[in-house]
């Protein structure tokens, strides 16, 4: 195994603790009988599920078109005036005079969107990372690697600045491909120590000396089984997502269009009005919280269920 | 008045959630000074939790320990964490079973020799450290002098099992305990460790617990023995009696189930039936009877109490075997 | 420990020559190229052929590379077009670095002496109620941006109660000098308390805003070791031993559960550079984290690349002395 970087060797024995049942689905059957007894599992589960239905039913629910400056005469730059709460708007409205309450709802879609689509990505890139250096090895093996704790040292948003200065326009694509590129390698480390220690491991041995073929061995003995450290991992990148994209957007490379709303462009979008009129901040902010806060503790639940160290 | 005197020790795990289990109940034996007394049993039997709770090394949530320890004169159940620390690696000291994790990694050996001295026998670091290095010298390290600037994973296995057994002796214990001490090592470590440990008993007087499920071990190391089953003690004999005539079918049955150089050849092993997990509560009736070839209606039904059958012999059985000397297979085929 | 030593040195070289390798990529992937990207858009005519002569991107790209290699060695990377028009892009740099070391510092001195003594309570007394307040705590330190938790003490504590300032390094018109750049330690050098405390007092809102994540890292690491180590059987050997709660502590329990903690502490670099950025813009400090988001707003690729550079092969750097020092207090390294 490669030494690298010390935080990709915390990856490597994230990856080590993969508990080695031959059965994923044992595996995932007891870690679900933990996980309905966890209180900060269900809280987590619940802000999730309410989240989501957030995302399906806003269009129902929100009254205005957010992208309608509908009080537009209330905004006025000279003396820094932005609409207050009055009737119909309960939250008044933003630095341009479209209402506050309906682009936090249809907001809720396209967070989930950037969070999703950018951890899809991100673990995809980081699969193919890691399935390919794993299945070469060798000099692709090192090759691979190498770029990969090369990319985990550049601190993460300094990387994903980089990637989306890429781009001539700044869009909602290139925020989540900028995300996105932060993620692979952090998959990319963790899935490929994963892969290395399920081939140590004796089940798959046993596998191999049973004359099960290579196929075999690697999609039902050790892919299943080197998921667990993933599917945590990939949970809790989907709040480290949503906060990247606001902070993208706080440093000026959001997305250039804001007739579709997004929490973390709508706080990185209020930094200007904090002063005097932090309400435009605090609520995308709490809804972020909120939502990273869902995706956490699911995450760090998954990853107690799946120790094998506290499973009897 | 032997040395130590355990009473009725149960030792029950409480876990909020869960069902009680009761991993000891109701365990009695004495341990006279200067002797060996074996403890022997399955995993799971309840030994080492036994030996846990004398040494009072029993977390302190979720465990509720009854009955009476007595060393020495002196209850311990109930003292002081201070009272314990002061007794524990003194008066009585104990060795566990696996010497790699039972030594700390990052302390040099020296260390952990000499600081047992310095905390007992109020030695300084200086003097401590010479005396470290003739206990390592005594039970048989090579080049003890450096071997205190070594750490763990530079010894070999019985190498770091000496080390624990220098640091449990240093302070000339009263009593020692030692819990399966040569289940981790190689086989050919297994005798010289064995020889050791009764060579430095012999020779500081210090009386043994021996923890095994070895009845092999047994045979060449203790005075008298105590069998445990699912937390109690189902005989109790001298070891040269419990040998030529197991009265409890499952002193027999665990017997049996050693390879034993007069057994004729050709004879197969005969493994116990069945496992643990077919117990039944010692409140319904014999714990072992569901897996007892000589078992009775009675004793599913009953609890049988421990009754003495003879000189410094316990048995705790309904249908004990027959006393004919040497002839165990035939009682109950 | 020489030749682990050595080879660690080894990949410090292979990953400063990745990372250059990737940082000309990049460059040359950016929008317009790296002349517009080098000399801004105000470039003329005359100026982007001298450069495309003086940068050789007429010749093959290896060529190319190789003297983007013999450049950067020299510490060449450019002027400053955006962030500090005129000056080398590496003094830019440098001038600014101490403000965020100065920075950054504080706050992983905060995250570590909160988070470590916390971490173990909590690990000793698992499932009290200060367990459960601080698990909380560091779950609520992830999830929200570091840039709106600065803004909120910013608000709460600059704003709304006057008590810290709002901005800035030290207080403008202070009489300080500054030798070494790091406002504080000059303060202290020059026996100029007034300044070294002023700039303290600067610093504090900020290092709290940065130290949250590192914080929340260091206390759940602190207190799954302990809870770990406390399983070990040479903590029963200890105990089997009756040595006193103060050397179980120090000698058996603290002394391994510190090991993965040491690791923690050199990965914190990367989340602290990274909320450096947002941090030092929120606080307007004018550190390299600044100098990163003005550097992107006015396409300033000299200066970026400079301090892309910089901030992986600190991370790189950092992370090598702490695997040295943890080689130091782990003897299973050590004498490997």
């Amino acid at each position: 195994m490669l030494p690298g970087t010390r935080r990709g060797r915390r990856l490597d024995e994230l990856a080590e603790s993969t508990p080695t049942t031959t059965a994923g689905v044992s595996l995932a059957a007891s870690a679900w009988r933990r996980l309905r007894r966890n209180p900060t599992f269900l809280v987590g589960a619940g802000i999730i599920a309410a989240f989501a239905l957030l995302a399906l039913v806003s269009p129902l629910l929100a009254a205005h078109d957010p992208a309608l400056r509908l009080l537009e005469d209330q905004v006025s730059r000279a003396d820094n005036r932005i609409p207050a709460p009055q009737p119909g708007f309960p939250l008044g409205g933003d630095q341009y005079g479209r209402p506050l309450l309906s682009r936090l709802l249809i907001g809720s879609q396209q967070t989930l969107l950037v969070a999703l689509t950018a951890t899809v990505l991100g673990l995809g890139g980081g699969l193919t990372l890691g399935i390919l250096a794993g299945a070469f090895g060798g000099w692709v093996d090192t090759l691979v690697m190498r770029v990969v704790d090369v990319l985990l040292s550049v601190p993460s948003l300094l990387l994903a600045v980089s990637i989306g200065a890429l781009f001539q326009q700044q869009s909602r694509f290139t925020v989540i491909i900028a995300v996105a590129t932060v993620q692979i390698p952090v998959f990319g480390r963790l899935l490929r120590g994963t892969m290395l220690a399920q081939r140590a491991s004796d089940h798959v041995l046993a596998a191999r000396a049973l004359g099960v073929p290579e196929r075999s061995v690697v999609f039902r003995h050790m892919l299943p089984n080197a998921l667990g450290p993933v599917v945590v991992q990939a949970t809790l990148m989907l709040a480290v997502a949503i906060i990247d994209a606001a902070a993208l957007s706080f440093l000026g490379l959001g997305s250039a269009d804001t007739s579709t709303p997004e929490w973390g462009q709508m706080l990185g979008s209020a930094q200007d009005f904090f002063d005097t009129h932090p309400q435009l901040a605090f609520w995308p902010a709490g809804c972020i919280i909120v939502v990273a806060l869902g995706f956490t503790l699911v995450g760090e639940s998954l990853r107690e269920a799946l120790d094998p160290k506290k499973r009897r | 008045m032997a040395l130590l005197e355990v009473r009725d020790l149960a030792v029950r795990f409480v876990r909020r959630g869960e069902p009680t289990v009761a991993a000891v109940d109701g365990v009695s034996f004495d341990v006279p000074a200067g002797r060996t007394v074996g403890l022997v049993g399955e995993s799971g039997c309840g030994k080492s939790v036994t030996s846990l709770a004398v040494m009072g090394l029993l977390p302190r949530d979720g465990t509720e320990v009854s009955g009476s320890v007595v060393l020495d004169g002196t209850e311990l159940l109930g003292l002081s964490r201070r009272e314990w620390d002061r007794r524990r690696g003194s008066e009585m000291s104990m060795v566990f079973q696996d010497p790699l994790t039972s030594l700390n990694p990052v302390v040099p050996l020296g260390i952990q020799v000499s600081e047992v001295m310095e905390r007992h026998r109020g030695m300084s670091r200086r003097v401590a450290t010479r005396e470290a290095e003739s206990l390592l010298d005594r039970v048989g390290i090579p080049d003890p002098r450096r071997r205190l600037r070594e750490y763990s994973h530079q010894l070999s296995g019985g190498m770091r099992q000496r080390a624990l057994i220098a640091m449990a002796l240093a302070c000339r214990p009263r009593l020692l305990i030692a819990d399966e001490p040569t289940t981790a090592l190689d086989v050919t470590i297994q005798a010289q460790i064995l020889s050791l440990l009764r060579e430095l008993v012999a020779e500081t007087g210090t009386a043994l617990v021996l923890i095994t499920h070895d009845l092999g071990v047994v045979a060449g190391m203790c005075d008298e023995v105590n069998v445990l089953y699912a937390g109690r003690i189902v005989e109790c004999a001298d070891r040269h009696a419990l040998f030529a005539a197991p009265r409890h079918p499952y002193t027999a049955g665990l017997l049996e189930s050693v390879p034993r150089l007069d057994t004729p050849r050709g004879q197969r092993l005969a493994p116990i039936a069945g496992s643990v997990e077919d117990n039944i509560p010692w409140s319904v009736g014999c714990a072992f009877s569901p897996r007892c070839a000589s078992a009775l209606p009675v004793c599913s039904e009953r609890s049988p109490a421990v009754e003495t059958v003879g000189p410094g012999r316990l048995l705790r059985c309904h249908n004990p075997l027959d006393t004919d000397v040497g002839n165990t297979e035939s009682s109950h085929d | 420990m020489l030749r682990y030593t050595v080879r660690r040195l080894g990949q410090l070289v292979i990953v400063t020559l990745v990372l250059s390798l990737l940082l000309f990529a990049w460059l040359r992937a950016l929008p317009g190229g790296p002349v517009s990207a080098l000399l801004g858009e105000r470039a003329t005519e005359r100026s982007r052929a001298e450069l495309v002569e003086q940068l050789g991107l007429n010749q093959p790209l290896y060529v190319q590379y190789w003297r983007f290699l013999g450049r950067a060695v020299t510490g060449d990377f450019g002027v400053s077009t955006g962030v500090q028009p005129g000056t080398p892009a590496l003094e830019v740099f440098l001038q600014r670095m101490p403000a965020t070391i100065e920075l950054s510092v504080l706050a992983l001195t905060i995250a570590v002496l909160v988070g470590i003594p916390l971490g173990y309570v909590a690990g000793r007394r698992q499932g009290g109620w200060l367990d459960n307040l601080s698990i909380t705590w560091s779950l609520l330190g992830v999830a929200v941006p570091v840039f709106f938790l600065a803004f909120l003490l910013k608000y709460v504590f600059a704003i709304e109660l006057g008590l810290l300032p709002a901005s800035g390094r030290q207080e403008a018109g202070t009489n300080a000098t500054h030798a070494t750049g790091f406002y504080v330690l000059d303060g202290l050098l020059t026996r100029e308390w007034d300044a070294a405390w002023n700039a303290l007092l600067h610093l504090l809102l900020p290092a709290a805003a940065l130290s949250t994540i590192p914080f929340a890292v260091i206390f759940r690491i602190t207190r799954a070791s302990v809870l770990d180590v406390l399983e070990e059987d040479y903590v029963r050997t200890a105990r089997a031993k009756g040595l006193g709660a103060a050397v179980i502590r120090t000698r058996h329990v603290l002394r391994n559960a510190m090991l993965p903690v040491v690791t923690t502490v050199g990965l914190q670099t990367g989340a602290l550079l990274s909320g450096a950025v947002l941090t030092e813009q929120v606080f307007n400090i004018a550190g390299i984290g600044q100098a990163l988001s003005l550097g992107f707003q006015r396409q300033d690729y000299a200066v970026l690349q400079v301090v892309i550079m910089a901030t992986a092969m600190v991370y790189v750097l950092v992370n090598l002395v702490v695997d040295l020092a943890y080689a130091v207090i782990d003897p299973r390294l050590r004498t490997r």
